[in-house]
């Protein structure tokens, strides 16, 4: 009798295993928590999304993670404000049973959400939210951050104009913590490298709302030399056309974070301007690491899309998530965090090492200049900028995480 | 600086200003009529982009010309107003009789579903337009280069002020809907076909929104975010240039165009608070707005809305009360989450209740409740962040901090009333929110100060469930109680009749005055504990979506009852929190439950309740 049932269980086994890959003593799969603004902000989480699922399907298909456990995202939006995210990310705690967070885009989101897994000891993995502040000022031992930040791209783009002989300088940005921390950086880091450059403009447009006519009068009339820009989405857009309309860009060197992105980039279109230095990614122009290009390919069959900035920064979370979990297997929290401290994992766009002491990923930007090509925009004489080379320096980190 | 840049500086102000124009005249003229307040209106002008990206791009394959340009941005317009029939046949008609407030929730859900229609139909990225043939180029004015299709843009404003002058005083469609605007009662009475007035006028102020967005896309992007980023802005020049008047909307625009282009000049980070500073500076002067009249029927009895004959619960409502309050004690034996969820709920009908507190009996319809809610969060926030305090004082607080600021802002909210006096707590409301948004020394910024958690012995969920339940529970009896005592009977006398609450000596305004600190310190109460529960403070707490969908609580519960907008918080919450976790679209579901509750129960779960139980058996 029980040889008989055994081999029933078996048989069942064999019939089931085609259907579903977890046949016999599968362990249960390692379940993360991914919260993000898929509503509110889709032209940015959706194709991110669908890397991580892409991701998510490679890891598994190459045994998983911890000898042979799958990984498994369970994926919400977060409602674009803070009060609904930290509800979110309690019941992916205590409801989905994950193993930790990640995701979140806008910065009030995820700092709420940093400090509530401070609170309740959990890891988070911020991956898209640039303010400083999330490993900074109000940094904690739970919290991790991927993207480079506000300060890393500004730094990226000083550093790009070094020894120009731009003096005159008018700023431009939203008027929110992401524009108002560009422009103070931008502010503190153009001496170094531009040691007679003066500020002789600055312009706070609100969000989404830009009046573009009066911001490129107001912005011309102060003739200067060279333009900071933090603009981006609609507000880009409106004051990329009125600016070139009026001439605002011509005979001036304009640097601009962000607009390289394809998430900017597309809706821009014909109206691209030349010549700009941006950070962004060039996704159909980048063959190194040899990574890359199977990563785009893939994306581009099961999408039937091109990759965005998100995509990117979608898979290298999960690779770096995989490597987490090998490192450690373990899904002890204490021995989560341990293991991130100076962890090295090799991505699609080469090493990223989460950096121990302010909690910040390496991950770097694509930096270079923006033009058109056919009616859509690109980058030219672009290069990798590599983050570990742009990070905040070490004293300034423990003076501002001391009280954190 | 020299006249040439201040001159086109002017011109620039003036084509910001031509362009708003064209939309609030819509809003103006909708309002004026139906009495709505059209959420919806920022949804047409979206419309209108979106469907100009689409329709123009396509002309122009037949040929690049103005003409076939300017076809486009009609087509699309005119499509917009078709839309807006539809609005106005399916959905508003069937709800004209209730409470005016009502059809306001109802727009805020037609809000919520052409978001992510738009969403669904166009995709998440931004769609740029074609620019303008023929206006492609800037022309010199005086040494300054300025963009043709702004010259051009200029003259429209003017344009459709002249045709819709003609409009009002030439045809008859224009002199029904100016007898409208006066006094609608005395137009249905005179015998005209109410139901084929308020379609045509839902048409006109859509097709006008619709032209204004599709005129728009030679500067802008069509993007899902353009709809909330101008209604407000709609409102605000409606109410300064006093709703219904168009001539007044007209001064607005230009008023408000030429102050943001100078404006950022001198304080480049005003662009957030320039146009409420402005709304509330108007208001206080000029309750009736620059060209608005007090409404006719303003010296009327009229059916009030609102709570009518706060009853003592009978034994059925006494059960019912009982049962939801166990439920929400018991809330730990399902699990933890359920357990947050209900302290929010908690947290959420206190908010509510404060709410018709002032709406349904007091008839004071405030649109930036919010305000309060925030600013008594913060007060808790930055006692326990900044001054190092416990939760415990700072709890205290709370309600003391959103009394105090309800005092301050409310001194000037009672003297106005109807639309206006809702439209000045919006814009106090956005105030305090720039403030808190700028001041980011103290406040954080927008990126609001997070460590505010509990006291060590209330730190697990099911005690600050507890607590919470304990406080809120006590603050809604009192202000029930308060409800039933003379002083609240006095709130609704001077809803009913202000000259007659006068008369018999009722000093109607201190009591107002009163009411809305008190509410306000409800309010704050409630946002000190929610800002406990979250453990952060950042100024979404302060925000419109946050009044509105307090207003969609109370208006879900019913107005009516004294007791409904708790349920209508849970309800709503509960909406929320099902469809959230369940897709990317939860808005769409969310905005067709308010629009479902809304015909189903027009009065509100309350009415519904109240209606079941009366019926004989």
């Amino acid at each position: 009798m029980p040889r008989f049932t055994v081999s029933r269980r078996a048989l069942g086994a064999l019939a089931v295993a085609p259907l579903a890959r977890p046949a016999f003593a599968q362990p249960a799969p390692i379940r993360i928590g991914e919260l993000n603004s898929y509503s509110r902000m889709a032209a940015f989480a959706v194709p991110y999304r669908n890397a991580m699922q892409l991701a998510q399907d490679t890891v598994n298909a190459a045994g998983g993670v911890m000898g042979g456990r799958r990984i498994e995202f369970v994926f919400r939006d977060d409602g674009s404000t803070p009060g609904d995210a930290v509800r979110v990310a309690e019941e992916l705690l205590t409801r989905e049973n994950v193993a930790f967070l990640a995701g979140t885009f806008l910065s009030n989101v995820g700092l709420a959400v940093a400090d509530f897994a401070n609170q309740r000891k959990r890891l988070f993995l911020a991956t898209e939210p640039l303010t400083d502040a999330i490993t900074m000022a109000q940094g904690n031992r739970y919290t991790w951050r991927v993207r480079p930040s506000t300060y890393m791209q500004t730094r990226m783009l000083v550093e790009a104009i070094r020894g120009k002989t731009v003096k005159r300088w008018a700023i431009v940005a939203p008027n929110y913590e992401y524009g108002q921390s560009a422009a103070a950086n931008f502010k503190r880091l153009l001496p170094s490298a531009i040691p007679d450059a003066e500020i002789v403009a600055e312009q706070f447009p609100a969000l989404g709302r830009v009046d573009a006519g009066a911001t490129v009068g107001a912005l011309a009339q102060s003739r200067p030399d060279g333009i900071f820009n933090v603009l981006f989405g609609p507000d880009l857009t409106a004051f990329v056309r009125e600016g070139n309309t009026r001439g605002l860009f011509e005979r001036r060197t304009v640097v601009s974070l962000l607009t390289g992105e394809p998430e900017y980039m597309i809706p821009l279109g014909e109206e691209t301007p030349e010549g700009w230095i941006v950070t962004g990614y060039p996704w159909e122009q980048v063959d190194s690491p040899p990574a890359h290009k199977p990563f785009v390919e893939a994306y581009r069959g099961r999408f039937n899309d091109t990759p965005r900035l998100g995509s990117v920064l979608g898979y290298v979370t999960v690779q770096i998530i995989a490597t987490l979990l090998n490192k450690v297997n373990a899904l002890d929290t204490e021995a989560l965090v341990d293991g991130l401290a100076d962890l090295r994992s090799d991505t699609i766009v080469g090493p990223v090492t989460m950096r121990g002491i302010d909690h910040q990923g390496t991950l770097g930007a694509w930096v270079g200049e923006t033009t058109l090509r056919g009616n859509r925009g690109t980058m030219k004489n672009f290069r990798y900028a590599d983050g570990a080379d742009y990070m905040f320096p070490e004293d300034e980190v423990r003076a501002a995480r001391r009280s954190a | 600086m020299e006249w040439s840049f201040l001159l086109v500086q002017a011109l620039s102000g003036l084509a910001s200003a031509s362009s708003l124009f064209v939309i609030a005249s819509g809003l103006t003229i909708v309002f004026g009529v139906t009495r709505i307040v059209n959420f919806a209106h920022g949804s047409f002008y979206m419309l209108g982009a979106y469907l100009a990206v689409t329709i123009v791009p396509w002309l122009l394959e037949f040929d690049r010309s103005p003409t076939l340009f300017f076809a486009g941005v009609l087509a699309s317009a005119l499509a917009v107003g078709a839309l807006g029939v539809v609005m106005e046949v399916l959905l508003l008609r069937r709800i004209y009789r209730v409470p005016e407030l009502f059809q306001l929730l109802a727009t805020f859900g037609v809000v919520l579903i052409v978001q992510d229609l738009v969403l669904l139909v166009w995709g998440p990225v931004d769609i740029p337009g074609p620019r303008a043939p023929g206006l492609r180029h800037g022309v010199y004015i005086l040494d300054q280069r300025f963009p043709a299709y702004e010259l051009f843009l200029i003259f429209v404003g003017p344009t459709v002020l002249a045709l819709l002058w003609l409009l009002m005083h030439r045809t008859r469609f224009g002199v029904l809907i100016r007898a409208a605007t006066q006094d609608r009662e005395m137009v249905g009475a005179l015998g005209v076909n109410q139901a084929m007035l308020f379609t045509g006028t839902l048409f006109l102020g859509a097709a006008l929104a619709g032209l204004g967005g599709a005129l728009q896309i030679p500067r802008v992007s069509a993007s899902a975010q353009m709809d909330l980023s101008i209604i407000t802005e709609a409102f605000v020049v409606t109410v300064i240039g006093g709703m219904g008047s168009v001539p007044g909307a007209f001064v607005a625009a230009l008023l408000i165009g030429l102050l943001q282009a100078f404006g950022v000049l001198v304080f480049p980070k005003i662009t957030l608070v320039l146009v409420f500073l402005l709304m509330a500076a108007v208001l206080v002067v000029k309750p009736w707005g620059l060209f608005g009249k007090p409404e006719a029927a303003a010296g009327r009895a009229v059916l009030p809305e609102g709570i009518l004959d706060p009853r003592p619960l009978d034994l059925a409502g006494k059960v019912l009360a009982g049962v939801a309050l166990l439920a929400l004690l018991a809330l730990p034996l399902v699990d933890a989450y359920a357990v947050k969820v209900g302290t929010e709920v908690l947290i959420l009908a206190l908010a509510a209740f404060s709410l018709n507190f002032l709406v349904g009996n007091g008839g004071i319809v405030s649109f930036g409740h919010a305000a309060y809610f925030g600013l008594g969060a913060y007060g808790a926030g930055l006692l326990v962040t900044k001054a190092g305090l416990p939760m415990e004082p700072a709890l205290v607080a709370a309600p003391i901090v959103g009394g105090a600021f309800a005092a301050l802002f409310g001194f000037f909210v009672v003297r106005l009333s109807g639309i206006y006096l809702a439209m000045l707590t919006l814009a106090f409301a956005q105030i305090a929110y720039a403030v808190v948004f700028q001041w980011v020394e103290v406040t954080g910024g927008d990126n609001g100060l997070v460590g505010v958690w509990p006291s060590r012995w209330a730190a697990s969920r099911e005690v600050y469930h507890y607590l919470t339940a304990a406080l809120t529970v006590a603050a809604i009896i009192f202000l029930r109680r308060v409800i039933h005592a003379p002083f609240g009977a006095t709130l609704r006398a001077a809803r009913d009749s202000a000259q007659r609450a006068d008369a018999i000596g009722v000093d109607v305004r201190t009591h107002r005055w009163l009411g809305f600190t008190l509410a306000g310190a409800a309010a704050g109460l409630a946002g000190g504990l929610y800002a406990f529960s979250k453990g952060s403070i950042d100024p979404t707490l302060l925000g419109i979506p946050l009044s509105v969908d307090f207003l969609s609580m109370i208006l879900l519960g019913g107005i009516q009852s004294v007791l409904g907008p708790v349920a209508g918080a849970a309800a709503f919450h509960a909406v929320k929190d099902f469809f959230m976790p369940l897709t990317d679209h939860w808005r769409l579901f969310l905005g067709l439950s308010i629009i479902a509750m809304v015909l189903v129960f027009p009065r509100g779960l309350a009415g519904a309740w109240a209606s079941l139980r009366r019926r004989p058996a």
